[in-house]
């Protein structure tokens, strides 16, 4: 068989290409009517779990660019029982991340020692102006939410899944 | 146009009918050749599906293109010639405009009829040249001049292998007028078999094929889009031009492709023409009035055709390099085509 | 009387020797009065073919480029220097960046030469996923050099073929690491995470998209002629210089250097598991690099099909500290990267950072062959070798 040269084959692909779109659909989809989902490990925005959080400050001193702000004041909670000293516990007043300077890496997430902050794979929350991008700890909560189930993990694997 | 005659117009509004069929003939084309191949085509053969938003199928994206363009600001460089800068885009629209004149859409339906058509045609296609030059020049930008002189040395190289080109159609016709070119086609036959009429792609397989590698280069469209280069000149001679004349630098590029595409229908395809055996007509006299209508959605159809071939090439392939351009249309292009006249001449003398 | 250093008598390549005269005879030109002048083309840093900003100043004579050279620094980021005020566990979210289409490729260096001051060894499981992100990172980023291959020459369809089938690897790493460009994922002993369940299945169907995507693009690009015409003989760098300027990877390989680091180095990570092929081209042509990385991206859906097999279980995370402090010393270690070598100078003061950070990346050493290369060229050539060069813009100025 002689050879079909390169130039009719490059027609070929691109013939090829165009009837499999028509026939099976694009492999684009139209994003604002149709969304992929993301896979549940994205890292698409840190959620807070206010709650869980003793404002130990690790995850501020983590952060490679420094963009998570905490401020907390001591508050005298009732005892656990009867009877007991009250106990004293760290109040969170301001927990805002500067998304315009966050890189995404989850090194906060990863240090946090009471499991507060956490992974969600939400991403639609741009802004027009990159000051919006400060978002404090009642939009941080709202995430919570939106945070997944960690995955199973896959076979052979030694450690449970959190 | 003698049908329009009949309804006893006086020459004025002729003129005025000549004028608005010209505008048609070519932006109609023009858009349709953007949306189907550029937008919707070229989408598809990259598995995309091209815009979507702007009506039916993104079928009004044009509309919004165009709406955006003429927003945008009109920008002429500090140290550019003013009145050439401004001017080159309109050389450039002119030509397609000079072109589209003798292109027949039916038995009466032209705009004139030209004796050596074909000729004028090939003549007038050149202007556009001027155009780009002039914008490379006027521009006052290294990558303009560039690309201004690769378009001036690419297309005075490709003029020729299409002038003998045609030159196979034109022996074998025996005429230069369009029309008449046309009715050779489909009055004609092959070997008695008059069924397809006889149109010249058959006889002129090879004139066909420098025809459109030279207008594949003609239109500056890839392999041989070296004028423009996105990659290496950032876009030549357009460069430093944005808004409404970007436009018309574009409406030309595709205006062009379409009246380009008309010309090789009428030279290769038949034209406007159906086989006239089909309906038993013996000359263009006998041709019943409808084609006037019907011809110029022919003539559409297979300007569809060929743009589809051109739009096809330019989506697959790299680019020349500019001196292997140069060695292509002198070394190959034109040996071939002399080749082809002559066997055509000695066949016409022949037979 | 013999004339030394004359270029016409040396042993000079023909395109050596024309590009001499070329550049003899402009410069006689410019000394002749009323002649044309020879133009200075700036190339970059705002130009569509440098992909980022870099800038090459050529002299054309014609379109005959005379003189040229690359001038880079636009997008310095000052890598090395920030890195001496990040703690360990932070240093790897930085250079994710430095080559940010194989983004993971770049962390494993700089974890290695940690656990190698720490004295801490990633358990097997670790390094054979750690091993296999890294070939998908390879296949993310070459496989992107061969659409813009064809972009940078005017062929449009082939960078969205490559901008569709990426997505498919980057879904992968993103499934696995959470990120899809800065996946930020290898820790000092060990990795982040364990794979997802489901991952080793939907991981072999896409090497079997990736190898069609190389038949695709073999057939659409490497086979066309117009292609062929545009590349062959075209910057041919020979094995002495390329030796001489220091290139790695591809470059280096398809001037007929049989040099990988991936199977020369004696490394933890797990290519010497897999059964796998090193490609070398003796043309050292622009043709040849891109052949060598469309066969290495082949390549490298083997050997991701191959030791998804044999992945051992157990644990992916060794023992290490929670705070980690890296012991005095100095380490280098060096991998074979998309791009070429990439190596990581770390120097510890037995603090929580490191005291200084060398970084060697890959393209800033390919670049520096540019001045010699381009000399004598056309300027359409000049993208061709560029591209066929591939670099990314922040592996050169990190």
């Amino acid at each position: 068989m002689p050879k079909v040269p390169g130039m009719i084959k490059g027609l070929g692909v691109t013939l090829k290409t165009m009837t499999r779109t028509l026939t099976k659909g694009s492999n684009t989809v139209q994003y604002p009517h149709v969304k992929e989902a993301p896979p549940v490990r994205a890292r698409g925005v840190i959620a807070l779990h206010q709650d869980n959080c003793t404002s130990c400050m690790l995850c501020s001193r983590s952060c490679p660019d420094w963009c998570i702000y905490i401020e907390a004041h001591k508050e005298l909670a009732p005892p656990r029982r009867e009877g007991g000293k009250p106990r004293q516990v760290n109040k969170l007043d301001r927990f805002d991340i500067d998304f315009s300077l966050c890189m995404y890496c989850g090194i906060c997430v990863e240090v946090c020692p009471f499991d507060a902050l956490f992974w969600s794979p939400e991403f639609e929350y741009s802004e027009p102006n990159i000051a919006d991008m400060l978002h404090d700890k009642t939009k941080l909560s709202e995430w919570m939410e939106t945070v997944p189930e960690a995955p199973e993990l896959e076979a052979g694997a030694d450690r449970k899944k959190k | 146009m003698s049908w329009l005659l009949a309804f006893e117009v006086p020459y004025w509004g002729q003129s005025v009918f000549r004028v608005l069929g010209g505008l048609v003939a070519v932006l109609l084309p023009a858009g349709t050749i953007v949306y189907v191949f550029l937008f919707k085509m070229m989408s598809f053969m990259q598995s995309r599906l091209g815009p979507m938003e702007a009506g039916p199928y993104g079928s009004l994206q044009l509309v919004a293109e165009v709406g955006k363009w003429l927003q945008k600001e009109d920008i002429v460089p500090a140290n550019a010639d003013r009145k050439i800068f401004k001017m080159a885009p309109v050389v450039v629209l002119l030509s397609t405009f000079l072109l589209v004149a003798v292109v027949p859409f039916g038995p009466d339906a032209w705009f004139t009829n030209f004796e050596t058509g074909i000729f004028y045609a090939l003549a007038v296609s050149s202007v556009s040249v001027l155009g780009i030059l002039m914008a490379g020049w006027a521009s006052a930008n290294k990558y303009s001049l560039l690309g201004g002189l690769r378009a001036a040395g690419q297309l005075i190289a490709y003029e020729l292998p299409m002038v003998l080109a045609v030159i196979g159609v034109v022996i074998q016709a025996g005429t230069m007028n369009l029309q008449e070119i046309v009715v050779a086609q489909n009055a004609g036959s092959i070997f008695g078999f008059d069924g397809l009429g006889n149109p010249y792609i058959i006889t002129q397989f090879v004139g066909f094929v420098v025809f459109m590698i030279a207008i594949q280069a003609e239109l500056t469209q890839t392999p041989f889009d070296m004028p423009i280069a996105e990659s290496e000149l950032v876009s030549g001679y357009m460069t430093e031009y944005s808004g409404f004349r970007f436009l018309i630098f574009f409406i030309g590029e595709f205006a062009t492709a379409g009246v380009f595409a008309m010309i090789a229908s009428t030279l290769f395809l038949g034209g406007w023409g159906v086989p006239f055996a089909w309906f038993g007509w013996e000359s263009v006299d006998q041709v019943d009035n409808w084609m006037n209508f019907a011809g110029p959605v022919i003539v559409i159809t297979k300007m569809m055709l060929i743009t589809f071939l051109v739009m096809w090439a330019r989506f697959s392939y790299p680019r020349f390099r500019e001196d292997q351009l140069q060695r292509f249309a002198w070394k190959v292009l034109i040996p071939i085509s002399l080749v082809n006249i002559m066997v055509t001449a000695v066949f016409k003398v022949a037979l | 009387m013999t004339i030394v250093n004359d270029p016409l008598n040396a042993k000079l390549g023909d395109r050596e020797r024309l590009s001499y005269i070329a550049s003899q005879a402009a410069d006689a030109r410019l000394n002749v009065e009323l002649e044309t002048e020879g133009m200075t083309l700036n190339i970059g840093p705002q130009h569509p073919a440098t992909h980022g900003t870099l800038r090459i100043i050529a002299r054309l004579d014609g379109e005959q480029v005379v003189w040229a050279e690359p001038s880079c620094g636009y997008m310095h980021r000052g890598y090395e220097k920030l890195t001496e005020v990040r703690t360990f566990p932070q240093v790897t979210t930085l250079i994710n960046r430095i080559d940010w289409l194989g983004s993971f490729a770049n962390e494993v260096p700089f974890i290695l030469a940690a656990e190698k001051l720490m004295g801490v060894e990633a358990p097997p499981r670790a390094q054979w996923i750690r091993t296999i992100l890294f070939e998908l990172s390879r296949i993310a980023n070459v496989s992107l050099f061969l659409g813009d291959l064809g972009v940078q020459m005017g062929a449009v369809t082939p960078v969205f073929f490559a901008f569709r089938d990426r997505e498919y690897v980057l879904d992968l790493i993103e499934s696995a690491t959470g990120g899809r460009f800065h996946p930020n994922f290898d820790r000092i002993g060990g990795l982040k995470d364990d794979l997802p369940a489901g991952w080793i299945q939907e991981t072999k169907q896409v090497m079997r998209k990736m190898r069609s995507f190389c038949d695709e693009i073999e057939s659409l690009l490497f086979g066309n002629e117009i292609f062929q015409s545009r590349t062959r003989g075209i910057g041919v760098i020979p094995r002495d210089i390329a030796l001489q300027y220091g290139l790695s990877g591809a470059n280096l390989r398809a001037s007929g250097v049989d040099w990988d680091l991936r199977r020369d180095q004696d490394s933890p990570l797990a290519w010497k598991n897999a059964d796998w092929k090193v490609f070398t081209h003796p043309d050292g042509d622009s043709f040849a690099r891109c052949w060598v990385r469309l066969q290495e991206t082949r390549e490298a859906t083997k050997i991701v099909d191959q030791l998804l097999d044999g992945i051992p279980s157990g644990p992916v995370m060794a023992k290490v500290p929670k705070i980690i402090k890296v012991p005095e010393g100095e380490a280098w270690v060096s991998t074979e990267n998309p791009l070429g070598e990439m190596g990581y100078y770390v120097v510890s003061r037995g603090d929580v950072g490191p005291f200084r950070v060398k970084i060697r990346s890959a393209s800033f050493n390919n670049i520096s062959v540019v001045p010699w290369v381009l000399r004598g060229v056309y300027v359409p050539d000049i993208i061709t070798i560029l591209a066929s060069l591939y670099f990314i813009l922040g592996d050169i100025d990190r």
